[in-house]
């Protein structure tokens, strides 16, 4: 509970502070310039679009998004988990390798496939969102321990249980229950199974794919809970993609928001919660009722998020945005720094030259 | 395990059902045929056989329906199921000479089949869209050729014209049956052509039902883990094996009667000593006892099949287990 509501209360509490993003922490993965396709040729859609992210040790990056903004793309292109016809069409993502030299960083998307089995899970895993379809149906959940373990270590069949256990407990289920088909599970104990063993290996980066939009907000806030008690236990950096930009701002330390494959905005969370500097993340933010304090009116954002097939020429939010300026539809604004506020975004309202609106400069 | 009795009892009670059944026939048929065949094989016969038949038929006797079958269960169970006609001999000793045979060929290439298929399915639906897909057509086109069809023009090829095969029979006519080497070996050499045209005719659709089934398992999500978990492939195959083949399995019950029929026109084809070849001979001599005894056995035959292929599909499906 306590860890929540630490991030919770940091929007009021932060102030004006200088960005906390100190440049000496270790970065675990960088996704740079990175860009995944539908389709090859000239039909191929442009579903991630020049996507820099940065994940630190230890960090909660979340990343928002409506649905089809490209957001699970973009991990999954990242990870070479892309199915067809998904392919990636340029770009860079390094890996902190643990396991060879210091400061040694491995691109995945040059790896090869052993190379990639070697990483996979004991370096990132993956929870998906609807953790009925992603456990295996007719085997026993402890199976799915003892393959993972069994894959990526030497431990013996008894120690691969006993480990299991361990790691059922930690997430607060009787380690009876390893003999349990997912079936007999409910829907909050299979996520937090998922959960478990996506920590068995203890990897750097876990990556969470809306891992609580199918479950209840009762649910939803004890897992929560939970996951944020494991980062501090445990340390490893998360990828949390959701929908659901309320529930990043109370758990993210860092949020990046996604339109039409393209990042439009990256900042620290309590920064862009209490002064978006993007109209769509504005937009986003008024579309829930705040966290705290008085609820005022809430306003959607007019019109539909765009189609891949068909993205607006320019800025793909032009047409969508109460600021839209005449160069909008013709110049695609790229994702610049701040001066000095450790934040990014890729609006032309911020390009000096004009006065940016008062929504906008909320300082 | 209440399951695993409910299955029992369902199978008893269709084996019950199957029994009375084959009880009934005869003695439902209109115009009498039983009547008119003890008539013509009067005088042809001894006294006794004659009377064991009007018992078995329940003719002339006069007795109840009820009383008729009790008589009937109870010859059953001693494993009497009459004096055939045609061969002159009881059925249940006919009947224990050829259906090793049947069991042998079709029961063996059966599984040879669906195993093969299974795999080569597997395979395939991993490898989708690639080179591989083109065993599909052929597949298809084999599926679509009858077994006996198929068995003759194999018996033409290979054996007629190329003599690569022995022709007809099951074993070597100049060696005594026994279970010495030179007779298994004959057995394996004339066994091999009319099984090959069993597992060609019927292993497209298991290959084709397991393809589909991968195609559709390998988009699960739980698939997709097993890669992100950095299993081995041959792993993650398994995986999706695992849940692809549970409608094969299902599959293969209901195929089963399919499957029996269709091979014993293969024995036919191959002159091969089994059931098939019996049942010909039955329907040509109108022989009643011996047809009821092949009835059965089929009957008993395709359920202690499909009673397996159940107790397989519950091994394989725990989410089955607790349900119905």
């Amino acid at each position: 509970m306590s860890g929540l509501e630490q991030v919770a209360a940091a929007p009021s509490a932060n102030g004006t502070g200088p960005p906390a993003r100190p440049a000496d922490r270790e970065v675990v993965l960088e996704m740079s310039h990175l860009s995944v396709d539908y389709g090859l040729g000239p039909t191929a859609l442009h579903a991630v679009v020049d996507a820099n992210l940065t994940l630190h040790k230890g960090e909660v990056l979340g990343l928002a998004g409506e649905s089809g903004s490209g957001k699970s793309t973009l991990v999954y292109g990242a990870t070479r988990l892309l199915r067809e016809p998904g392919v990636v069409a340029g770009g860079e993502v390094l890996l902190a390798s643990r396991s060879g030299a210091a400061g040694a960083r491995m691109d995945l998307l040059k790896a090869s496939e052993r190379q990639l089995r070697a990483i996979r899970w004991s370096d990132i895993s993956i929870v998906l969102q609807s953790a009925l379809n992603a456990l295996n149906p007719v085997v026993p959940i402890g199976k799915e321990f003892d393959d993972i373990l069994r894959a990526h270590s030497r431990l013996s069949r008894k120690e691969r249980r006993a480990k299991a256990e361990k790691l059922l407990s930690m997430v607060g289920i009787p380690p009876a229950r390893l003999g349990d088909h997912p079936h007999e599970l409910s829907g909050g104990q299979r996520q937090r199974v998922m959960i478990a063993l996506a920590l068995a290996l203890e990897p750097q980066v876990v990556i969470m794919d809306e891992p609580t939009t199918a479950l209840d907000v009762v649910t939803q806030r004890e897992i929560l809970e939970e996951l944020v008690g494991l980062r501090d236990e445990l340390g490893f950096a998360l990828l949390f993609i959701t929908h659901d930009l309320s529930l990043l701002i109370e758990l993210a330390d860092e949020i990046a928001v996604m339109y039409a494959g393209r990042i439009v905005e990256r900042a620290p969370a309590a920064a862009l919660y209490r002064a978006p500097r993007h109209p769509y993340t504005l937009g986003l933010l008024h579309s829930f009722p705040p966290l705290h304090g008085e609820v005022g009116p809430m306003t959607g954002i007019p019109g539909s998020p765009p189609d891949l097939a068909a993205v607006p020429s320019g800025c793909a939010f032009h047409p969508r945005c109460p600021y839209a300026l005449e160069r909008c539809a013709r110049q695609v604004p790229l994702l610049g720094e701040l001066e000095g506020s450790g934040r990014e975004v890729a609006c032309f309202l911020h390009g000096g030259e004009l006065s940016v609106p008062v929504e906008l400069a909320v300082s | 395990m209440t399951t695993l009795l409910r299955r029992l009892g369902v199978y008893l009670l269709t084996a019950w059902v199957a029994i009375t059944v084959n009880f009934l026939l005869p003695r439902l048929m209109p115009g009498n045929p039983v009547e008119i065949l003890i008539g013509k094989i009067q005088g042809r016969v001894t006294p006794q056989i004659v009377h064991a038949f009007e018992r078995q038929f329940g003719v002339g006797l006069h007795q109840s329906l009820w009383s008729q079958y009790v008589h009937y269960w109870s010859q059953l169970f001693h494993l009497n199921l009459g004096f055939s006609i045609s061969l002159s001999a009881p059925v249940s000793s006919v009947l224990k000479q050829s259906v090793p045979w049947t069991v042998g060929l079709i029961g063996v290439s059966t599984v040879v089949s669906f195993i093969l298929g299974t795999i080569i399915g597997t395979y395939l639906g991993w490898r989708r869209g690639t080179v591989f897909d083109a065993v599909l057509p052929v597949a298809t086109f084999l599926q679509a050729v009858p077994y006996f069809f198929f068995g003759t023009v194999l018996l033409l090829v290979f054996a007629s014209h190329l003599r690569w095969f022995p022709e007809l029979g099951a074993y070597s006519q100049s060696l005594n049956p026994g279970w010495h080497w030179s007779f298994v070996a004959s057995v394996l050499r004339y066994g091999q052509l009319p099984a090959i045209t069993v597992v060609i005719s019927s292993i497209a659709g298991w290959i084709m039902g397991m393809r589909n089934m991968m195609v559709t398992t390998v988009g699960e999500d739980f698939v997709l883990m097993a890669v992100a978990k950095g299993l081995p492939k041959r792993k993650v195959i398994a995986y999706a094996a695992r849940n692809a083949v549970l409608p094969s399995i299902s599959n293969f019950s209901l195929a089963m009667g399919l499957l029996v029929s269709g091979a014993l026109l293969v024995e036919l084809v191959f002159n091969y000593p089994g059931v098939g070849d019996l049942l010909l001979t039955a329907v040509q001599n109108e022989d009643y006892p011996l047809l009821q005894g092949i009835f059965l056995v089929i009957t008993f035959t395709v359920l202690s099949a499909n009673l397996l292929a159940d107790l397989a599909y519950l091994a394989l499906d725990p989410r089955i287990r607790r349900q119905a």
